[in-house]
């Protein structure tokens, strides 16, 4: 039976998001990111063997497979460079495979990034490029998923106030993270429920924003990881999965890929109990309510409960259960980073690296993308002993 | 390492253009990659797809793509916004890692939904180079006259190529152009952009490839089912040269000649060459870059289905190179062959992968 | 030079040929028709309206049969809009809806219409209202919204399974 090596992250590296990073290049945001994974390495271009790359749609930035053109930004000529592309959930999907390049026995130091300058391009056009045959009713993804969040909340029976109680959470965990793209330290769950409805029943403090950022994360084989003299976190088990965009009887609020994935990904990690092993959440959450959604379908809450965990404060950083410590997508959303930045973030926090986000004595944490119309999943976890 | 092979393949005809959307030009070659293993689509542990947004016109554009795999229940699956040849070195980590055994990976695209030389354009530094709107044949043609100026190369070793392909794919039913050709014929045809001609350009097509691969003992209990050979992945490697047109000499292809030599070409005779070559210049080159021999006495036979000159289906192109490497192991023509898959400007990036019988 | 240059402005403009392909065929005549034709899944027998593709994406084979659906339907679930964005060419605050039309066992997105935002249901019977016959295209765009019929709400049950 083939056995994987094993794959620890030894170095994490992000920019200052923001919606419009004028001051740099698409080369330059990239080796903000990159720059700060190697220091935080302790390593060096010339040390990396391979450079895996995520993002989303190239119309973003009007650059068709822009890591052609970042060959000389990124040392990388001579080396392997390779580019994944799975919507929404990429920057998840990258770490994987990075991971992969590590645990095939194949490469020793694999950097990998994901990033969107998306100010450059028209993020809203490029996200819904008209179409001919078909009826363009959609707000962008706001518009796709508000029906699917008031399926959840008529069939859980959630109280109105979840989403926001979620977004005033994540807005506010953002003010302990100086990379984070919003900074709103006032917000209250009164001032977010008089927030305007954007696709009701989605609110615009609900809402993530659109960001330009770069997430970089330098991952090592065990000799290698061993012989580093910083923390690291290692990979203890990755899992994806993905289902067709549309077919009758789909369930979007809970997909089966979703909970696929989940299952795959606990049974590979040897966890029983989600809510009790795991010490730290990074999820992919652009719209509020999918917090308590997602919460169900990984299986960390019980059907139609997982607003209660919302409710009951077990997801704030002082709970049982933190989740987006960082802010998550809701504070900071380039979407090719985003996926790297959960993936990532949930290693800073098993490398003890979170500074003011950091939760005491986390040996376990998750880390989860999704993309497409909730089709496409990504998840990893990684812990602070080797698995 | 584990054992890896390509077990079975499949190619949609290389169309100028067709009316088929991707999932309906998609489906009956992933079907037809299935019968051809001998698997159901249950069978497969993984699934990885190379297409390109910008090509198609349309962000996300591999979503369908998952629609036509009856992804249900759901299934692994992954995607490269690359030709499907770098799917299959995703597909072939995998495999490595212990996770799956098996993966069907494919590649595809229709250049006619739009100019595609015009596309390619928007691969190149978008601050100082792109706004120039220098199109993918003179981008090549740059090369092609930087080759001819050094001595490298002559127009008549570039007729050579077009004569020779063409000519191999008159047994491709694949191919898009065929023909037996003479090299003063060639000669006659009219620059496009000179230095090249028409029939040093790739035939721009709609296609799709697709791949099964399958690790050890799964390789060879399938493939003996089926009476073929496995077309073991000896050595896989790819990488690229910097696109800085200053920083990098377009007369030879340093990222070809390392991949070849990472994945161990030289290491014994070459029976067949598959190179993923879309212009005829380009071709010359890649022969020195893997070490090769371009003779009428060489016992390697390049391009014998006509390569991606005769049929160029971007973002399959690359993956058919390989299934057409992997078809001659199989089916007993060669003992040892190459496949190669390349993308960028000048051959900026190249993909090289050791096929043998056992 | 006193000024840097921080910014270009590099506008990007190509021109796509788009497929519906031949499976959708059908559909797209009925749409010329003033009908909402479908097609069924020759393995789960579950009817496809509009038929991408052609394919039903569960089973991954070619959908066969052309099955009428509709004209009316029920709002599974549904968004009210209120944000502007470029390309969007319908007045805010409007109603996005998925209708499940009789007869289909997949929902389409379109307009509601005809009725206060805040009274759209979940269950709501609906009946397409169809542009001037010489606008007619083959596209759902065919149809400028869907209003309420009066029935009486459909029971949850009977396209709770769709949400």
């Amino acid at each position: 039976m083939t056995v994987a090596e094993r794959c620890a992250v030894i170095g994490v590296g992000q920019t200052q998001h923001a919606s419009c990073r004028a001051d740099v290049s698409i080369a330059g945001l990239v080796r903000e990111a990159v720059d700060r994974a190697l220091l935080s390495a302790h390593t060096t271009m010339a040390e990396i063997d391979a450079i895996v790359i995520g993002k989303a749609p190239d119309m973003l930035e009007g650059v068709m497979m822009p890591e052609l053109y970042l060959v000389d930004a990124l040392a990388a000529s001579g080396k392997p460079v390779f580019r994944v592309h799975t919507a929404g959930s990429v920057g998840g999907s990258t770490a994987i495979v990075a991971a992969q390049h590590v645990m095939s026995g194949v490469h020793k130091r694999v950097l990998t990034i994901g990033f969107e300058k998306q100010s450059d391009g028209n993020a809203m056009w490029a996200l819904s490029v008209p179409l001919p045959f078909g009826m363009p009713v959609h707000a962008g993804a706001g518009g796709y998923f508000s029906p699917i969040i008031r399926s959840y909340i008529k069939r859980s029976g959630a109280p109105s106030h979840i989403g926001c109680m979620v977004a005033v959470k994540d807005r506010t965990n953002a003010c302990l993270n100086p990379y984070a793209h919003l900074h709103e330290p006032d917000w209250t769950l009164e001032k977010a429920m008089e927030s305007p409805m954007l696709w009701d029943p989605v609110r615009m403090v609900e809402t993530c924003p659109s960001s330009d950022g770069a997430m970089a994360l330098v991952l090592a084989a065990e000799d290698v990881a061993d012989a580093h003299d910083g923390p690291k976190a290692w990979v203890h088990a990755t899992a994806m999965r993905s289902e067709p965009t549309q077919f009758a009887g789909r369930n979007q609020v809970s997909p089966q890929a979703s909970e696929d994935c989940a299952q795959d990904l606990w049974r590979k990690a040897g966890i029983t109990s989600p809510i009790d092993e795991i010490d730290a959440v990074e999820m992919y959450v652009p719209f509020a309510w999918f917090e308590p959604m997602w919460l169900e379908s990984l299986g960390f809450a019980p059907k139609d409960q997982g607003w209660r965990f919302v409710e009951d404060g077990v997801t704030e950083m002082t709970g049982k259960l933190p989740v987006n410590c960082s802010g998550g997508v809701l504070s900071t959303n380039p979407i090719g980073a985003s996926g790297m930045l959960r993936f990532g973030e949930a290693a800073m926090q098993v490398m003890g690296i979170a500074g003011e986000h950091q939760i005491d004595s986390v040996r376990k944490a998750f880390g989860h993308a999704y993309g497409g119309g909730s089709q496409f999943f990504a998840m990893w976890v990684v812990g602070a002993d080797k698995p | 390492m584990r054992d890896v092979a390509i077990i079975a393949s499949a190619q949609a005809p290389n169309l100028v253009s067709t009316t088929a959307t991707p999932v309906e030009m998609l489906m009956p070659v992933v079907d037809q990659a299935l019968a051809n293993a001998g698997i159901a689509r249950s069978e497969v542990g993984f699934w990885c797809h190379g297409s390109c947004d910008y090509m198609t016109g349309q962000p996300f554009s591999f979503v369908s793509a998952v629609d036509a795999l009856g992804a249900w229940p759901p299934i692994i699956e992954s995607h490269v916004e690359a030709d499907g040849a770098w799917a299959l070195y995703e597909a072939w980590l995998k495999i490595q890692t212990g996770e799956v055994d098996t993966a069907l990976v494919f590649g595809n695209g229709r250049s006619s939904s739009s100019d595609i030389n015009r596309i390619l354009t928007l691969q190149l530094d978008p601050y100082v180079v792109a706004p120039l709107w220098p199109d993918d044949r003179s981008i090549a043609a740059i090369q092609a006259r930087a080759c001819l100026e050094a001595g490298i190369i002559t127009p008549q070793q570039m007729a050579m190529v077009a004569v020779r392909n063409h000519h191999h794919a008159l047994t491709n039913p694949y191919a898009l152009r065929k023909g037996d050709y003479t090299i003063d014929e060639l000669l006659q045809g009219a620059l496009v952009a000179d230095p090249l001609r028409e029939h040093d350009c790739p035939a721009h097509a709609d296609g799709v490839t697709a791949v099964v691969i399958a690790a050890g003992d799964a390789a060879r209990s399938i493939s003996a089912a089926r009476g073929s050979r496995p077309a073991w992945i000896r050595g896989i490697d790819h990488r690229i040269d910097t696109q800085n047109l200053g920083n990098r000499s377009i007369t030879s292809l340093p990222s070809a000649e390392l991949a070849a030599a990472k994945a161990g070409v030289g290491n014994d005779k070459v029976d067949v060459a598959e190179l993923h070559a879309p212009y005829t210049h380009q071709e010359v080159l890649l022969v020195a870059a893997l070490g090769l021999v371009d003779s009428p006495d060489s016992s390697t036979s390049i391009n014998p289905s006509g390569g991606a000159l005769c049929g160029n289906p971007m973002m399959s192109a690359g993956l058919a190179r390989l299934a057409e490497a992997a078809s001659r192991v199989a089916d007993g023509s060669a003992d040892r062959a190459v496949g190669h898959a390349s993308s960028g400007p000048w051959m900026q990036q190249n993909l090289v992968c050791v096929l043998e019988g056992e | 030079m006193s000024e840097e240059v921080l910014r270009i402005r590099t506008p990007i403009g190509i021109h796509y040929q788009y497929s519906a392909g031949p499976h959708t065929s059908s559909h797209l005549h009925g749409l010329m028709d003033g009908k909402f034709i479908g097609k069924r899944c020759p393995s789960c027998h579950l009817v496809y309206m509009p038929p991408r593709n052609g394919t039903c994406a569960k089973c991954g084979v070619l959908l066969a049969e052309d099955v009428e659906v509709g004209p009316a339907g029920t709002i599974t679930t549904f968004c009210i809009v209120n944000v502007p964005f470029l390309g969007q060419t319908i007045k805010i605050p409007y109603v996005a809806a998925t209708i499940l039309l009789d007869g289909s066992d997949l929902g389409i997105q379109h307009l509601i219409q005809e009725v206060e935002a805040d009274e759209v249901r979940m269950g709501m019977r609906v009946e397409p209202v169809w542009r001037p016959r010489e606008e007619w295209e083959p596209s759902l765009s065919n149809i400028t919204y869907f209003r309420p019929t009066g029935e009486p709400d459909a029971d949850f049950e009977s396209f709770g399974g769709h949400l």
